[in-house]
């Protein structure tokens, strides 16, 4: 008899570790890609690349027999694969020198962007096949196993951010490296099997790894960012660097070209800019740092704006600056001897470098009396601020770059919705002004967008007349709309003029306004924005019918601000293609949609595959793959909208971007994790299908209740310390993640049972399903809202309810 | 990469011995030919616009005269005449003929003229401009792109474009002041001494827009008061107000 301490283990803590480093490489890739090349690119490509997992389940279902064999080899090698690959793969996909910019020229570029994928695909279809592997080999512990992946993949989404604020993205790519080997050398241990001289070896590789020189693991940004750009420029270098999840920011000297960065400058202005630093954030969005001058007199090109308008209307005592970032207008605000400035800025590694690594640079105006900067969310800020200012500032508040080439388009963003303009509106003194400047594009998209919702934000605090509190300015480059908290009186419509006569900026409303005055100073053909405004105002319905791009509002259950796709336009911007008109499309849509049938067409062949083999083996078994498909599927799609969905009911709860994902993902994965431990002592008693049933009944319960009150339960708690809120959250999600974790591991036990050579296609379906419903789970918010995909989910979570898998002949 | 595509285009001049007797710019000025009829259609097509039918005769023989196979990357020659914008290395790109066609034209240019350029690229935009007027001064602040662009430009014999390389920012002051500027590399604002250096009367055209597609144009007036004015100009058939009805 062998003795027992000899006996393999189950592989519980290789298989957690594997799955900490293959979801951390996951949102780790989104940050390298962000940074080397556009993050909807970025999108894309990792959307596709997590079809590793649907893959892997059909590489499994395939070789099963051969790989069950060998299992101990298949199990180690496949995650020491995942780390050798996932340092290796991304170095070749960086060499690749794909440009998305010109795919509608080039067609090779398509063919890179395919090896991209393929290259990227790997590493995750290494981790999954290890993962796959040991729940093929365990069956009847697949709970264990399950919770072990859960638990594994919550700890890699916490551990991930973590060191994200410790270290640089490239040091992490190599810490993932790392992890895979030593998982594959803990699945050593664990399985007894392996020389000390394989585990040294082991030891070894995973030392190298962590330890590559800096020069081998380098990134190339694509040469078209704006800070390769701009490093191209005679005398320019970056003198610092900082790194988190928020981004990395690049601090850029250039002492023979200097920086002169005033968006939308009068041509009436003929100072020159104070002195320059460049930061970039992920190699894109450029902002300033000015350096402070003798006098502030030196600075009036900042009152040379559009943005600086509010400051002739009357005397402003309270001003909050939404992205203070480098304090350009911070810098305005004292200039215009404001009283008190607020600030908010997100990324408290911005405030340092104005405030201490850079302070004597800037003249220290983060630390001055008047001056105070908060490290927050804004629009949680702003919804939980109990001042009242004179002035609400929102200069450019995104990046300049994504939002010209039309990449931004997809992105959720919570402080330009509709609900949010309400709220800055609340938090205005009673005569008070919010002031939004944005870039002028041709045609008008995000400036009417806006328009349309301060409009709609006023008549839901119950404004009669909305047309009177409303101000709308633009220059050659810049727009700014002011929203007033009551009626504009002749005295301000008069300073309005005034300061657009002396800046040759043209008036493109206020209330009262004649035609002849919208066009005079920077001629278009026709005064295209003040003849929109107009007719906005008129049958606001027939415009938004009409126009070419959707400048619907933004609210927070279709928080799409930048999206502004109308499918009737797009054949019509194809065929200005020869006039330069492609700068017309709203690209980050088109990419969403190309990304999704992508992963359609690719799923369909990965599922379908497998079939053949089965066509044999389902026969005697007598399992209806219909009903594996079904629901595998259907799981795959529930758990993650139902987990989209909370990421972002809770984004505008927790307000922080990064403490949301951190709390919100951490918690679903591990909880569920901790429910799929459990299903194994119920199914014991209860059977497979009983046990997955009460989990589908406890998500309907949890999910429906939530969907329902969660909206005015936080309107309660946001004011809460963020602790709280966090425990709050943590609280909220455990007993929905807890049932969602169970019948997925029922699912593929029962197949344990009844029919083990169809697990790798169920685990492979669920694969594609997650890939699948992650990207439609966008095109739904987009068109239908948030909300619905809570609905969604529990119609999912109802059909898998209906198609457990299970032999025939115990259903009948 | 770059290597794979030279050979392809070294095969295709190798063919085009065989075939043509080695006349390879008999191909190129086909190629030529049919984008200055595109060039000609797009122009009408966005009249309304452009307020204006054709393009200056000057504007068409200069587009007719400059080898814009010359100005970009050997690997990209073959895509040369392409009504699209191209990548020159460097992170820049060489803008669509249409776009250079118009901007040109924009300027309303005269054989007595002198022209201030920001950002030279390529060379082609200066080149296509140095047919046309007397004077071409070209201001590059990437130093490998202008001294690539001086050499071509000397080669190619350009006598009447002055190039260096400098911060564009103080435009050229000596040669000051200018009858048109084209300020092509991208500014955070126009700069106050390049309006300073414009002669009374004279035009400022910029391209607005990201790296590789043109937003739209803006042209600056003069009048002879020295006030300014801009136009904003969408060099696109796209209406924007009407919609479907």
């Amino acid at each position: 008899m062998a003795n027992t301490e000899m006996n393999p283990r189950l592989p519980i803590f290789s298989i957690a570790l594997t799955s900490a480093g293959a979801l951390s490489y996951e949102i780790l890739l989104m940050k390298l890609f962000s940074i080397i090349q556009w993050h909807h690119f970025a999108y894309m490509i990792i959307s596709l690349a997590l079809l590793g997992y649907g893959a892997s389940g059909t590489f499994l279902a395939l070789f099963q027999q051969r790989l069950l064999k060998h299992f101990p080899f298949a199990y180690i090698s496949n995650i020491f694969l995942f780390g050798v690959s996932s340092i290796v793969c991304f170095l070749f996909a960086q060499e690749i020198s794909f440009n998305p910019l010109e795919m509608f020229w080039d067609y090779k570029q398509i063919a890179w962007l395919f090896i991209i994928y393929l290259l990227l695909t790997l590493p995750f279809f290494f981790a999954a096949n290890g993962i796959g592997l040991a729940i093929m080999r365990y069956k009847t512990d697949i709970s264990r196993l399950y919770r072990a992946d859960m638990i594994g993949a919550g700890l890699g989404s916490l551990g991930i951010l973590g060191v994200l604020y410790i270290f640089f993205p490239t040091s992490i790519l190599q810490i993932i490296g790392t992890v895979g080997i030593v998982a594959a050398a803990i699945g050593l241990k664990e399985l007894r099997i392996g020389s000390k001289k394989v585990f040294l070896l082991f030891f070894v590789i995973s030392l190298f790894l962590l330890f590559l020189p800096n020069k081998a693991v380098e990134l190339k940004l694509s040469q078209y960012k704006d800070l390769s750009q701009t490093l191209r420029v005679k005398g320019a270098k970056i003198i610092d660097e900082f790194s988190s999840p928020l981004g990395t920011l690049s601090v850029v000297q250039n002492t023979q070209v200097p920086f002169r960065y005033v968006p939308g400058l009068s041509l009436a202005c003929l100072t020159e800019p104070s002195l320059q630093l460049g930061i970039f954030t992920n190699g894109d969005g450029m902002s300033v740092l000015t350096k402070y001058p003798d006098s502030l007199e030196k600075l009036n090109y900042l009152d040379y704006q559009t943005s600086a308008l509010a400051y002739h209307l009357r005397k402003l005592n309270k001003v909050l600056i939404i992205g203070a970032g480098g304090g350009s207008d911070i810098l305005q605000a004292l200039y215009h001897k404001t009283q008190k400035i607020d600030g908010v800025e997100l990324n408290p590694q911005m405030v340092e470098i104005v405030k201490n690594k850079y302070g004597d640079f800037t003249g220290n105006i983060y630390s001055l009396k008047n001056v105070n900067i908060h490290i927050a969310e804004a629009r949680e800020f702003i919804t939980s601020s109990k001042e009242k200012y004179d002035l609400i500032q929102m200069d450019m508040v995104d990046s300049a770059g994504a939002s010209s080439t039309g990449l931004q388009s997809i992105s959720e963003n919570y402080l330009y919705t509709v609900e949010s303009i309400e709220n800055s509106i609340n938090t205005l003194s009673p005569n008070g002004y919010l002031s939004i400047s944005r870039w002028i594009k041709l045609p008008a998209k995000d400036t009417l967008k806006l328009f349309v919702m301060a409009l709609e934000a006023l008549e839901k605090k119950g404004v009669k007349e909305p047309q009177k509190q409303l101000m709308l300015l633009r220059s050659w480059q810049t727009s700014t709309l002011i929203i007033k908290n009551s009626p504009f009186d002749k005295n301000e419509i008069q300073k309005l003029i005034n300061f657009s006569d002396k800046r040759f900026f043209d008036m493109a409303y206020y209330y009262g306004m004649q035609s002849p005055e919208a066009n005079r100073y920077n001629i278009l053909q026709e005064p295209f924005v003040y003849n929109s405004v107009k007719a906005i105002l008129q049958d606001r319905e027939k415009f938004l019918k009409n126009y070419k791009f959707d400048v619907s509002a933004a609210t927070d259950n279709k928080p799409y601000f930048y999206h502004y796709f109308k499918w009737d336009t797009l054949s019509e911007i194809f065929s200005l293609k020869d006039q330069g008109g492609l700068h017309l499309l709203e690209w980050g849509y088109l990419i969403l949609i190309a990304s999704f049938f992508q992963a359609v067409v690719a799923s369909i062949v990965l599922i379908i595959l497998p079939l053949f083999k089965y066509k044999k083996a389902l026969k005697e078994e007598g399992v209806g793959k219909r009903d594996v498909l079904i629901y595998f599927f259907s799981l795959g799609v529930g758990f993650l909208f139902i987990e989209i969905y909370f990421i972002q009911k809770f984004i505008l709860f927790l307000g922080h971007p990064i403490i949301t994902i951190a709390v919100v993902l951490s918690s679903f994965l591990i909880f569920a994790g901790l429910g799929s431990g459990y299903s194994k002592h119920l199914s014991a008693l209860k059977g497979f299908r009983t046990t997955a049933s009460y989990g589908v009944l406890g998500i309907f319960v949890f999910g429906g209740l939530y969907g329902l009150t969660l909206d005015t339960l936080f309107t309660y708690l946001i004011t809460l310390p963020q602790i709280l809120k966090i425990v709050f959250s943590i609280l909220l999600i455990a007993p929905l993640a807890f049932t969602m974790g169970i019948p997925f591991p029922m699912g593929l036990s029962q197949l344990g049972k009844d029919s083990p050579s169809l697990i790798p296609w169920g685990w492979g379906v669920n694969g594609c399903a997650s890939v699948i419903s992650a990207i439609g789970a966008s095109l739904i918010s987009i068109h239908f809202g948030f909300s619905s995909l809570i609905i969604m989910a529990l119609i999912f979570y109802l059909i898998t309810f209906l198609f457990f898998p299970e032999k025939i002949s115990s259903k009948n | 990469m770059e290597k794979i595509k030279s050979i392809t285009v070294l095969f295709f001049l190798l063919l085009n011995t065989f075939l043509y007797g080695g006349n390879t710019g008999s191909y190129y000025d086909n190629q030529r030919e049919k984008l200055i009829k595109i060039i000609k259609q797009e122009v009408k097509n966005t009249s309304k616009y452009l307020r204006k039918d054709s393009l200056d005769k000057g504007v068409i023989d200069a587009i007719n005269s400059v080898p814009r196979h010359k100005f970009v990357p050997f690997y990209s020659r073959l895509n040369a005449y392409e009504n699209r914008p191209l990548p020159i290395g460097h992170g820049q790109t060489i803008s669509q003929p249409y776009i250079v066609a118009i901007m040109t034209d924009l300027l309303n240019l005269k054989p007595s003229d002198r022209v201030l350029e920001i950002g030279t690229g390529s060379g082609y935009q200066a080149a296509i401009a140095a047919k046309i007027v007397k004077e071409v001064y070209s201001i590059e602040v990437i130093e490998p792109l202008g001294l690539k662009a001086k050499k071509r430009l000397k080669r190619l014999g350009y006598k009447n474009i002055k190039t260096r390389i400098a911060d564009g920012y103080y435009g050229w002051k000596e040669h000051a002041p200018y009858d048109a500027i084209i300020v092509t590399a991208s500014a955070g604002h126009i700069p106050p001494p390049l309006l300073k250096q414009l002669k009374p009367g004279g035009k400022m055209i910029i391209p607005v827009g990201s790296f590789i597609f043109v937003q739209h144009l803006v042209l600056i007036q003069k009048d002879q008061k020295g006030d300014l004015t801009t136009r904003q100009i969408m060099p696109v058939r796209f209406v924007p107000l009407t919609g479907k009805h």
